[in-house]
């Protein structure tokens, strides 16, 4: 594949092995650290991208299947940091090692296109992310912050 | 307030002091020789190397305040807690202070962030610090107006005149400050209390807005010019070795550039590689997938006949028999023998994986000479503990450890894996031998499987009780692997005294009689310490005892709790033959009222008195303990539908730490807490065959997430003046009890066998 289309802009991958998920060829090949390993098996969610806007996790997913389709990171996610989700993850102050975070708000800002009023079972079923520090309570808090601004936009 | 984000090329030993002394600053080394007394020198006067400062602080003309931050940011926000004490008291504008974070280099004291010492070891000592900086600032004032020192009061980055209206930055004073004596830290005047403006107030930490844009630097993201990607076969079992191996696959494969065999440790575990072959690729995948491609034939060693059900049992065995004794008042075998009424249980927890977010990881350059000798070695690396990392990489390079570079970047984690480098011993060995940086990655896998793993333990209390149900004799064996075998091999065969002292000699207890014994357990892998350490299993133990004890005389829980720990005094810390993690018992009294508040005042905030009417399939557990000097009391509250499913809708933890500096750092500490401590109740569990960790990633060492962990957690911060306790690691130990007692409410089923995945819960 000889390139990719990342955060808008059309990246190179010639060279890089068909199979390596794209995890790897964002992180290692493009430079786009923000993106974090922690499984490989789909089971933490802190790799997660948005694929044409749809919650995807990077360490499964071949860059075969990548095609013409939109990556979205958390580089491109917003201009200068202010997205719903960044915001109310500051106002809450979510983080604490913050090493999951970014796999965090890429899930709970594709679960909020879709739904932006989601109730605790839509946060329970949807967001099942692993944080290691344990800062679950405080990102429910932080979803349903973020979604009450998207409702009003 | 801003934070420098540390590129390779800037890191230098001396980059700091070099470019702040050019700069015509005022910088300040501040060394504490023992908990009271600190002596700051000017850093431009003084020969660094003679002298060991414990921090910097550097003020330039133009008024900017640098505050090196020694200690390593995992997630509590020490990088940013510690600076603000400096801040506070040197009366700066937070939004002028820079934070730079230290290399490892022992002259700046303790820098092992773990053992919930960072606020404890450095609270006062960053006080004075700053106080005396600004001292110096109000002299240069008073120099500057030729009046009296004491007509001069900083504020807010300005001295101010008192008797006028006139006042000067602190940019305009540093030209004059610099060439002034430092103060005697005695004569220090510290700020008073209510005159505290960033201490025990709320900042975001320094590293948010970059974590929130995906821009922070972990290890897993340190890069250096030129630097391969390295993953490593280690040997299935702990003292393993490599017999042979064919690397003709993987050398045919992708993106491979070499394939390197490193050694293993010999006897000692220590912080040294486990051994293996490594795979050199230009990227993580194409070295990952080349390692899988390797066919190695492993001599799996001694530990290969460890079986975790065996070794069960054999603890189970071990703790049936007397240990040795750890604390002994009154006769307590003699008591039990004379009793009618003994009441026995015997609990188990299982080996735990720390499986911090981000694994270990660790890129070092080493250069050598023509001959082979090593003569520069610079690692960048997520640790605990740049000063162990220096210790392992030193020797293992043939170099004085303290010419070894180790850089910090940020931890994803950390909960003490990352105290522990031999991760950094790796990466500095394949790059002495492939002559270019290396990047080493533990994959998920590597790490599960390559622990240095919670211990396992079996324990035993038996109590003989009056005719009201109360104990006259306590006796508790214990029995785990200790986590000195992996310092000093199998020669260490049963538990230390300062691992008893987590939960088992220091019971709180008002009883006559109390035994404690440790009991044998040979360590068949890696041992280490992971987040609240021993009080992990042995409060499991005493709280769930407590309640069962309560239950058996047909008690209230929280009345027969208070009951048991008894009047409000101080334990004889050498009578219970305390250590006290070091603190003298002046400092740090073990305060039996401050036990009895926060346990009271989490029943309180739980309406503790609803537990009788709850119905069946409802309960509130209670537990409390203290635990790395600091006072937990926790209240869980537990839904168990009649499938056995747990759900946790309230946890009610209150703590007392003494001065908080931070507290919603410190609230965040108690909420992840609880959600660790539900985790390995819940699921935590490593088990052997054979020697092999039969989990190796989050799907069998499973995590809580969002839906099965605590759904509201209600913390509340004792307001203290007390000197400062241990946070991090304090908050764990009474979760499990209260858990599992909540759970005993709810259903009649008692858990005495960790984790509750084993076990069903189904009732009705």
């Amino acid at each position: 594949m000889p390139s990719i289309n990342v955060n808008g802009k059309s990246r190179d991958v010639s060279g890089v092995p068909n199979d390596t998920p794209l995890l790897w060829v964002l992180r290692d090949h493009l430079k786009l650290t923000g993106t974090k390993y922690g499984c490989g098996i789909s089971e933490c969610g802190a790799c997660t991208v948005h694929v044409d806007g749809e919650s995807v996790q990077s360490c499964v997913t071949p860059l075969s299947d990548i095609g013409d389709s939109q990556v979205t990171t958390i580089e491109g996610l917003s201009e200068d940091g202010d997205h719903p989700v960044q915001k109310a993850w500051k106002e809450h102050n979510v983080p604490q090692c913050g090493y999951c975070q970014v796999g965090q708000m890429m899930m709970a800002s594709a679960m909020l296109k879709s739904n932006n009023n989601p109730s605790d079972e839509d946060i329970d079923s949807e967001m099942w992310n692993i944080c290691r520090c344990g800062t679950y309570p405080r990102i429910r808090a932080a979803i349903k912050t973020a979604a009450k601004e998207m409702q009003s936009k | 307030m801003n934070s420098l984000t540390p590129s390779p090329s800037e890191f230098s030993r001396r980059r700091f002091l070099a470019q702040m002394s050019a700069a015509g600053s005022l910088v300040l080394m501040a060394k504490v020789t023992d908990a009271q007394t600190t002596a700051v020198a000017d850093a431009t006067a003084t020969d660094a190397d003679l002298f060991n400062p414990d921090l910097f602080v550097a003020i330039t003309p133009d008024g900017a305040v640098t505050i090196v931050a020694h200690r390593s940011e995992m997630g509590t926000g020490i990088r940013t807690a510690l600076p603000r004490v400096v801040a506070d008291e040197l009366e700066a504008d937070w939004e002028r202070v820079t934070i730079d974070q230290a290399p490892g280099d022992n002259r700046l004291g303790d820098q092992n962030t773990d053992g919930s010492n960072s606020i404890r070891f450095f609270f006062s000592r960053m006080r004075v610090a700053g106080a005396s900086a600004r001292t110096m600032l109000e002299q240069a004032a008073a120099l500057k107006w030729k009046v009296p020192a004491s007509q001069c009061q900083a504020k807010h980055h300005r001295v101010h005149d008192t008797k006028s209206n006139r006042s000067l930055g602190y940019g305009d004073l540093v030209s004059i400050a610099r060439t002034l004596d430092v103060p005697d830290p005695k004569s220090v005047k510290l700020k008073d209390r209510e005159d505290w403006k960033y201490i025990g107030k709320d900042v975001p930490v320094v590293d948010l807005d970059d974590i929130l844009t995906g821009k922070a630097v972990y290890g897993i993201d340190a890069r250096m010019d030129n630097q391969v990607f390295a993953v490593i076969a280690r040997p299935p079992v702990v003292g393993g070795k490599v017999k042979s191996f064919n690397d003709s696959r993987t050398r045919k494969m992708p993106g491979v550039i070499d394939v390197v065999q490193i050694d293993g440790f010999n006897i000692v575990p220590g912080f040294s590689p486990l051994g293996g072959v490594a795979v050199l690729a230009d990227s993580t995948w194409n070295a990952w997938q080349g390692r899988d491609a390797l066919e190695i034939e492993w001599d799996h060693g001694a530990n290969a006949s460890y079986n975790s059900d065996e070794y069960a049992a054999a603890l189970k065995e071990s703790v049936s028999k007397p240990g040795q004794s750890m604390r002994e008042h009154g006769n307590a075998d003699a008591e039990l023998e004379k009793s009618r009424a003994v009441i026995s249980a015997d609990y188990f927890v299982p080996h735990l994986s720390h499986a911090p977010m981000e694994t270990p990881c660790a890129v070092a350059d080493v250069q050598t000479n023509a001959s082979g000798r090593v003569t520069s070695c610079h690692v960048l690396t997520c640790t605990q503990n740049p000063q162990a990392v220096q210790q392992a990489v030193g020797p293992a390079m043939g170099m004085n450890p303290k010419d070894v570079l180790v850089n910090v970047t940020l931890l994803g984690s950390g909960f003490g894996r990352k105290s522990k480098p031999d991760y950094c011993v790796e990466a500095a060995v394949l790059s002495r031998q492939f002559g270019r940086p290396v990047h080493v990655t533990w994959t998920r896998s590597d790490d599960i499987q390559h622990d240095y793993y919670h211990t396992v333990s079996a324990i035993r209390v038996d109590a003989a009780v009056d005719d009201r149900g109360r104990p006259t004799v306590w006796r508790q064996r214990a029995a785990y692997p200790t986590i000195g075998s992996t310092f000093a091999g199998p020669a260490a065969r049963s538990p230390q005294p300062w691992e008893i002292e987590m939960g088992s000699s220091d019971l709180p207890f008002d009883v006559p009689n109390i035994s404690v014994e440790a009991c044998q357990a040979p360590a068949q892998t890696r041992i280490g310490w992971l987040r609240s350490v021993c009080h992990i299993q042995q409060n499991f133990a005493v709280g769930s005892f407590a309640d069962e004890l309560a239950h058996a005389a047909g008690r209230d829980p929280l009345e027969f709790l208070l009951e048991l720990l008894g009047d409000d005094r101080h334990i004889d810390l050498g009578w219970a033959k305390m250590g006290n993690r070091g603190a003298s018992a002046d400092d740090y009294p073990y305060d039996i009222g401050r036990l009895k508040n926060v346990t009271r005042r989490a029943a309180e905030l739980a309406n503790w008195s609803r537990h009788r009417s709850l119905p069946k399939g409802r309960g509130l557990g209670i537990a409390c303990a203290r635990a790395f000097l600091g006072y937990t009391g926790h209240v869980v509250e537990v839904e168990v539908d009649k499938d056995g499913t747990v759900h946790i809708p309230n946890v009610w933890a209150v703590l007392d730490c003494g001065t908080v500096v931070s507290p919603d750092r410190v609230t965040a500490q108690v909420e992840g807490a609880a959600i660790m401590a539900a985790t390995h109740t819940r699921y935590g569990e490593i088990t052997f065959t054979n020697g092999v960790a039969d989990q190796d990633n989050y799907d069998s060492f499973q995590m809580a997430k969002m839906a099965d962990s605590p759904r509201q957690i209600h913390v509340e911060l004792v307001k203290s003046n007390a000197i400062p306790a241990g946070v991090g690691e304090t908050t764990v130990p009474s979760f499990a009890p209260a858990f599992c007692n909540a759970i005993f409410a709810a259903t009649g089923k008692r858990i005495r066998k960790l984790p509750l995945s084993r076990h069903d819960l189904s009732w009705g």
